[in-house]
């Protein structure tokens, strides 16, 4: 019998993504995946579920479809999107509600994949210049994003113990650049800026879209329980990336540098958060040996991410938006997943 | 940076090594040094002398709180600076296999005033001793003569440092004559002699999570020792603080 997944945030990014590399997988026998507005990109065959931002229905959604894999991207790794309070909704109830879903007796969920972020290790002046998954934080958690994800990873290892027949696997990745995915760093680089501290240039790590979404696949795909940190080998200065990427790098003093920054980011013209604000004092490095030694092969560097970025920033510009973009229908979508009068070729 | 750093090596401290062949040319190991002057000159010193006399890379490790300072933490960590971290440390020395440096002192060392010149500080808690005993190389013991005269302490103004959130404010006598800020990127002109003592190589196994606590207390204490003794050697044969 082949696999049925589930996959959260089929709506954002990360979540579309995965669930278009795993259709084209012939072992997946079924998709699910929620979200709570409509995907963004187009699918074959991966049903939609809308939900609420907490999933209060999921157990339910789990018992009827009998999912043996739940692949949770719907985490925020950013304060610029949404606002504190519905942070915490998102990653620390949605989680809680997810895993009490996958925990619950009799059910059929044999592995969770939870896609976190390396700010769980934070950045402070302490840290060691490589994380690895077991080096525990020297400073405690600084900023909203980092505290709802720490509540949530240590959600996620409760769990693991509570149920040790369940593979549990952690990916923590690292800052994402690449063609399509926007964050704030890819918002300011598009714009040809990037924040930095006055006389602060830190090492920092980049891993590009394409290998975050390759490795929710393998570790799907090869039962890997545990934690791995994903990011791109290496690092590199924070005014390299500004280099790289052709924008222009804007000093904020390292006294009162929050002040400055929210003020920038109240006039719109840069992106400042406070998670990337102590990552461009004191940069962050991890360890990805143990994810390369189970087998996963990055085909990015940190700075060849940036350079992706960089290469799609250059044909956007080029070419302006494009206006072919993806819109969902749920009529037709039902047409095509459900009508009899669709021919099923690819039905074995 | 380093060449503009060169004639300062050179010209200024007329830095010398004795017994550099002590220092291994392949493998990691543990550099160990006293540690003196209100900004200390020895760990540039050091860093510089290693990788011109030899052509390895080494890597100083220092307080976290270079890291919070800005430009000068940039700039530390381009010239090969790193944080005192044990991971950092342990990493560097067993999976790279290079040189380290490390003041066991800390800022003890270079907080001390002239008055106290050349009489070692307590080694930490030993935590050289364990890093060096689970990445399995030797520690090699650099004894620094000159450092103490470069920048020497006068006073501390603890409430300035209290208020400043520095490890220490001191008051030098550069600063007395040359003024506060002439006074404080400028060094004296002291003769720097580094000799380079014999590797302790530790007979226990490598990798290990904890090492007896006092054979690690031990252990260091014996390299301070040793470092201290030959100080006072050095010290005995020195005729000038300027010429050596």
């Amino acid at each position: 019998m082949g696999r049925r997944v589930l996959i959260t945030g089929l709506d954002t990014f990360w979540g579309g993504r995965t669930a278009q590399a795993l259709e084209a997988d012939p072992s997946v026998d079924m998709l699910l995946g929620l979200g709570t507005t409509e995907p963004k990109v187009p699918l074959e065959r991966t049903e939609f579920v809308r939900t609420d931002q907490t999933y209060s229905i999921l157990s339910r959604i789990v018992r009827a479809t009998q999912v043996d894999t739940i692949i949770h991207t719907f985490l925020e790794t950013s304060s610029t999107r949404v606002p504190g309070r519905v942070l915490h909704e998102i990653n620390v109830i949605g989680t809680m509600n997810l895993l009490a879903a996958a925990g619950a007796t009799g059910t059929s969920v044999r592995q969770v994949v939870v896609k976190s972020s390396t700010h769980v290790y934070g950045s402070s002046a302490e840290d060691p210049a490589w994380f690895s998954e077991e080096t525990p934080r020297p400073s405690p958690p600084a900023t909203r994003v980092e505290r709802s994800l720490v509540e949530v990873e240590s959600l996620v290892s409760d769990f693991a113990q509570e149920n040790p027949d369940r593979t549990v696997s952690l990916l923590r990745f690292a800052n994402v650049l690449g063609s399509d995915i926007v964050t704030p760093i890819s918002q300011n680089l598009r714009r040809r800026v990037l924040p930095s501290v006055f006389g602060f240039d830190p090492l920092v790590q980049f891993v590009e879209e394409d290998d975050v979404v390759r490795s929710l696949e393998h570790v799907t795909r090869h039962r890997l329980g545990g934690v791995y940190n994903v990011a791109g080998s290496g690092k590199l200065p924070w005014s390299e990336v500004a280099g790289i990427a052709g924008a222009l790098l804007v000093p904020l003093p390292p006294l009162g540098t929050r002040t400055a920054a929210s003020l920038f980011g109240s006039l719109r013209l840069l992106q400042f958060p406070p998670e990337l604000e102590r990552l461009a004092r004191y940069g962050r490095g991890v360890d990805t040996r143990r994810i390369t030694e189970a087998g996963f092969a990055f085909r990015y560097t940190s700075a060849g991410a940036v350079a992706s970025f960089a290469r799609a920033n250059n044909l956007r510009r080029s070419i302006g938006r494009s206006d072919d973009r993806y819109h969902y229908e749920q009529d037709v979508e039902q047409f095509f997943r459900h009508s009899p009068a669709v021919v099923r070729t690819t039905e074995v | 940076m380093r060449r503009l750093y060169d004639p300062i090596y050179r010209y200024w401290f007329r830095v010398e090594w004795e017994g550099l062949d002590n220092v291994p040319m392949s493998g990691g190991a543990l550099l160990v040094a006293n540690h003196a002057g209100a900004i200390p000159p020895d760990a540039p010193a050091v860093m510089h002398g290693i990788e011109e006399e030899l052509g390895r890379p080494i890597y100083g490790m220092a307080d976290f709180f270079f890291r919070t300072v800005p430009v000068v933490g940039t700039l530390w960590s381009r010239a090969g600076g790193v944080p005192a971290h044990p991971e950092n440390a342990f990493r560097l020395l067993h999976d790279e296999h290079q040189l380290a440096l490390v003041f066991p002192e800390g800022s003890k060392g270079p907080s001390k005033t002239y008055a106290d010149r050349y009489r070692l500080r307590r080694f930490g808690r030993g935590g050289f001793v364990e890093i060096a005993m689970r990445a399995g190389v030797p520690i090699v013991p650099l004894a620094i003569v000159g450092a103490e005269e470069a920048m020497p302490i006068l006073f501390r103004l603890p409430t300035l440092s209290r208020a400043l959130h520095v490890p220490y404010f001191p008051v030098t006598a550069n600063m007395l004559l040359l003024g506060p800020v002439l006074g404080t990127v400028t060094y004296f002109p002291a003769k720097i002699r580094i000799r380079v003592l014999e590797p302790t190589i530790f007979d226990v196994e490598p990798g290990l999570d904890h090492y007896s606590k006092s054979r690690v207390m031990d252990e260091a204490e014996r390299v301070r020792g040793r470092i201290q003794d030959a100080l006072h050697d050095m010290l005995r044969d020195r005729r000038s603080v300027w010429f050596g």
